[in-house]
């Protein structure tokens, strides 16, 4: 995904790297790289003279911005992107380490600060985790960062010892000359290493050498804190005297407050002070919050409040006519997204062409950690604790409420409990919310540091959903079965319109995020036409969630293209590999996944009444391949199991199987969380539900046994965090066309649909 | 104010006695490792232990834990069982975003404590009430049979 936004918005200054100009020099084998200014820069030093500044006895050995060499031999790793689970702080240490010859067990892992000259995303000129890229941006970078650091603890070894550098081994964290027998740890060289000079080019190992990558030592950075408790979220930061602030959000999207009575508020213990506030973006909540000493006190102040509500420019429509809505835009003509042959004149040509419909819904993130933020406002500062995966953007948009420049705005980084986009958020929404309530209380005389908490009712009603999205696909076959035209008209709001992303990601009128996974499709359809309809009247606000456009694209191409083999009579596995053609990494996935879950043969037939099947879905997101089989046991009354997922990946390089391994088992969870319950429904603009009872999610009874297999490559990594999410609901409802016959076009799947006649 | 035992000490705190035993440990007792997930007894976070029973403490007023044994996963480790969890999560690492761990391991805890043999049926029945949105139920499955294998040796 590119993010290239218009260097219009203030003080963001966006630029385009190129990712094959950043890459070219990393290939082959052990070669010289250039470093770029955050790894030229020793500990103190400027630019302009690339040697270490000599460190005070005692302090680190800080070689460049990603990395602290402790005299206490302790290497800390700084990482550039928010761990929210996918396990990006451990990949990141694991490329750093493997190129230091650490010893994984002294390897820490921090979050960075906001510095997008240091820690910008490479693929997307802002600093921000998010597409998948945390691993793809950043590959060559972490291993030249560990590289440099390792070449100047040499340096300083060489130095002291007397010896040539070249003589000098360093395994395990043990910096070693054999001929003289000395060795020495990291921690014993810091303060002689951050006095030599930061190399200009190092050598990358060559990946026979690889101790830490693609092995299994490299183990999860956060398993300690997390099982103990220990982990530190913004939910559980502190600052002395910190206020909570629970706030009442209007009913519907686009309301305001008009006025508040706060008295039974203000009368319940530990409460300080109730603030009106409205960020001032309306597509951003505007609304009252109460501030209190603890989160129970202001809870209970918030439900103590009675709030009136200026309506007047509140979306008011319900899901089901949007719905019609975005059907009878379907029966138009839209902005063509991709045109190979005539497709119209083959349908329209042919005798019978399949059709078919697809539903799907608007989608809450559900992050576990409610969305919450804490901000301290100080001067004509601003700081901020976060889960923060949108530093470059979030610094802009808060400093623009408040008058101040961008660097005033300081970002500490927390583990964020989960997210799934949604603390990427082009508008800034939960920030700009805590900052106005933070500012809104300093009006009023408050000078806390306020810590805004969602309740899970916000976080469910507070929009940014997926967008809802209506695909309507029409498919001509030739003699031999195989498609001949094929025409997919897609409806739905775009994510990046009137946000600073538009200028980088719309283009023509085309949101990629939109129409990615199908106007992008590769299978071998001479006549191919994908379209867009954009509403723009609707006020839902809409944003990313794991796995973005292909969420829908995936599962309306991959029903679509198995409703084809259908009709062709043929078998759904080699109907795909022979439309493979063009996409050799594409093909291989999908054989392994067949191979790894025998497909072809037969499956063990269910209890008596049971239906059971097997169906199979491939697609490619975020430059990495996933294909996944799965079986299903269907009842008579249409309940059904998902039993058994095989789930075959080609990520390029795998750093760190085993975390790719979990990316694969937790996205394809949370694609079938989506696919079995996930629906956020309107009535009249009021979102119907509220917390798990109605926005249900999946539950440990429905999670089927998972295989994961890897494709071995030497190709350059690409991310796993979101390409396992978009291929289970196409696989599920292909396996449930297999056991039953029916074909189930919307999500979340009604097992009524499925009901023995 | 209240007296509670959280983790073998005797812990006063100044709070009212309906507040919920969650905010009286993350807010008051500085304990943040017992998560706040949904308020209604819906997802599990929030589970601690009173007496050994694995309880939903967004729903629990803190009077309700006065006079009786509370653990949380600050100090769960103490337990042979709790220990055994904990070290099969790490063993097999199963986190994710984190969230909701302690919650699982709190459940995972308790269920073990009463069967030492949990099949994948009683996995599901006991662990049906935590939710993981990134959805790491399948290791969590293969933890708790690992744990009872650390336990049963």
């Amino acid at each position: 995904m590119n993010l290239l936004a218009e260097p219009s918005i203030e003080s963001v200054v966006i630029v385009n790297e190129s990712r094959r100009r950043f890459l070219q020099g990393v290939g082959g084998l052990a070669l010289g790289v250039y470093l770029g200014p955050a790894l030229a820069e020793g500990a103190a030093a400027p630019a302009a003279a690339p040697a270490a500044a000599p460190a005070a006895p005692g302090a680190p050995f800080v070689p460049n911005a990603f990395v602290r060499i402790g005299t206490d031999n302790s290497v800390t790793v700084l990482a550039k992107h928010v761990e929210m689970g996918q396990g990006s702080y451990t990949g990141l240490a694991t490329l750093l380490a493997e190129e230091l010859d650490a010893d994984w067990q002294q390897v820490k892992v921090e979050g960075a600060p906001a510095d997008t000259e240091r820690y910008k995303n490479l693929l997307f000129g802002i600093q921000g985790t998010g597409g998948s890229t945390a691993m793809a941006n950043s590959h060559a970078q972490m291993r030249q960062a560990g590289a440099a650091a390792r070449a100047m603890l040499v340096a300083a070894a060489a130095q002291d010892w007397k010896v040539p550098a070249d003589g000098i081994t360093v395994s395990r964290g043990v910096v070693h000359h054999a001929g003289s027998g000395r060795k020495a740890s990291f921690g014993q060289l810091a303060e002689k290493a951050a006095r030599q000079p930061v190399p200009q080019s190092v050598r990358l190992k060559d990946p026979k050498q690889f101790v830490l990558i693609g092995k299994a030592v490299a183990r999860r950075k956060d398993t300690l804190e997390k099982t103990t408790g220990r982990a530190i979220f913004t939910q559980d930061y502190k600052l002395p005297g910190m206020l909570v602030a629970v706030v009442a959000h209007p009913p519907r999207f686009g309301a305001v407050p008009k006025s508040f009575d706060a008295a039974k508020a203000r009368a319940i213990p530990g409460v300080v002070e109730v603030v009106q506030y409205n960020p001032g973006d309306p597509e951003v909540a505007a609304g009252v919050a109460v501030l209190a000493k603890d989160t129970w006190s202001a809870r209970r102040g918030r439900d103590a409040l009675s709030v009136e509500w200026d309506e007047t420019k509140a979306f008011t429509l319900g899901s089901a006519q949007i719905l019609e809505k975005y059907k009878a835009l379907a029966a138009t003509e839209g902005l063509v997204a991709r045109k190979d042959g005539d497709a119209p004149a083959v349908l329209a040509a042919a005798a019978k062409p399949l059709q078919a419909q697809f539903e799907f819904p608007y989608l809450a993130h559900a992050s576990m950690e409610p969305l919450n933020c804490l901000v301290q406002l100080d001067g004509d500062g601003c700081e901020i604790w976060n889960g923060e995966q949108f530093q470059t953007l979030d610094q802009a948009s808060v400093a623009k409420l408040l008058g101040i420049a961008p660097e005033k705005v300081k970002l500490n980084q927390l583990y964020a409990g989960g997210s799934f986009g949604r603390r990427a958020n082009p508008h800034a929404d939960y920030l700009l919310e805590a900052v106005a309530i933070a500012k809104a209380a300093r009006d009023k005389g408050v000078q806390a540091p306020v810590k805004m908490v969602w309740t899970r009712e916000e976080d469910t009603r507070g929009g940014f959903y997926r967008p809802a999205f209506f695909h309507a696909v029409e498919v001509a076959l030739d003699g031999a079965g195989k498609p001949a035209a094929w025409r997919q008209r897609i409806v739905g709001q775009s994510i990046a319109h009137g946000t600073a992303l538009e200028g980088g990601m719309v283009k023509d009128g085309i949101d990629e995020t939109s129409v990615e996974g199908a106007a992008d499709m590769v299978y071998d359809i001479p006549n191919l036409r994908v379209e867009l309809h954009t509403p723009a009247d609707i006020g839902v606000p809409v944003q990313w969630w794991r796995s973005v456009g292909h969420s829908h694209s995936a599962f309306a191409v991959e029903s679509t293209i198995d409703m084809a083999a259908a009709a062709a009579g043929q078998d759904p596995y080699e109907y795909r590999r022979k439309l493979l053609g063009k996409d050799a990494r594409r093909k291989a996935v999908l054989e392994l996944a067949a191979a790894k879950a025998g497909w072809g043969k037969p499956l063990k037939p269910g209890a008596a009444g049971e239906r059971r099947g097997r169906g199979i879905a491939v697609h490619k997101s975020f430059e990495t391949y996933v294909a996944q089989v799965a079986e299903v046991t269907v009842r008579p009354d249409g309940g059904f199991k998902v039993d058994r997922v095989v789930c075959a990946v080609d990520c390029g390089l795998a750093i760190n199987p085993d975390v790719i391994k979990a990316q694969m088992e937790g996205g394809l969870g949370y694609g079938l969380s989506a696919a079995l319950h996930g629906a956020i429904t309107l009535d009249g603009g009021a979102v119907q539900q509220s917390n798990f009872d109605g926005y249900v999610p999946l539950r440990i009874s429905e999670m089927p046994a998972v295989e994961v297999h890897i494709v071995p490559s030497a190709a350059d990594p690409t991310g796993v965090g979101e390409p396992g999410t978009p291929v289970i609901a196409p696989a599920v409802a292909n396996a449930l066309a297999a056991a039953t016959g029916k074909r189930l076009t919307r999500l979340p799947f009604d097992p009524a649909l499925l009901k023995q006649a | 104010m209240m007296t509670l035992n959280i983790n073998g000490k005797d812990v006063q705190l100044d709070v009212p006695s309906d507040m919920p035993l969650l905010w009286a440990l993350r807010d008051v007792a500085a304990l943040t490792g017992t998560k706040y997930g949904c308020g209604m007894a819906l997802c599990g976070a929030c589970t601690v232990h009173i007496d050994g029973q694995a309880v939903r403490s967004c729903v629990t007023p803190v009077a309700a834990a006065v006079g009786r044994k509370l653990t949380t996963i600050e100090g769960v480790g103490a337990d042979k069982v709790g220990h055994a969890v904990q070290a099969a999560w790490q063993k097999l690492d199963v986190v994710q975003c984190g969230y909701c761990q302690s919650g699982q391991i709190m459940s995972a805890t308790a269920l073990l404590t009463t069967n030492r043999k949990p099949s994948d049926a009683d996995i599901d029945a006991a662990m049906n009430g935590n939710v993981c949105r990134c959805a790491t139920y399948v290791r969590i499955r293969a933890a708790i049979h690992e744990a009872a294998k650390t336990l049963a040796a």
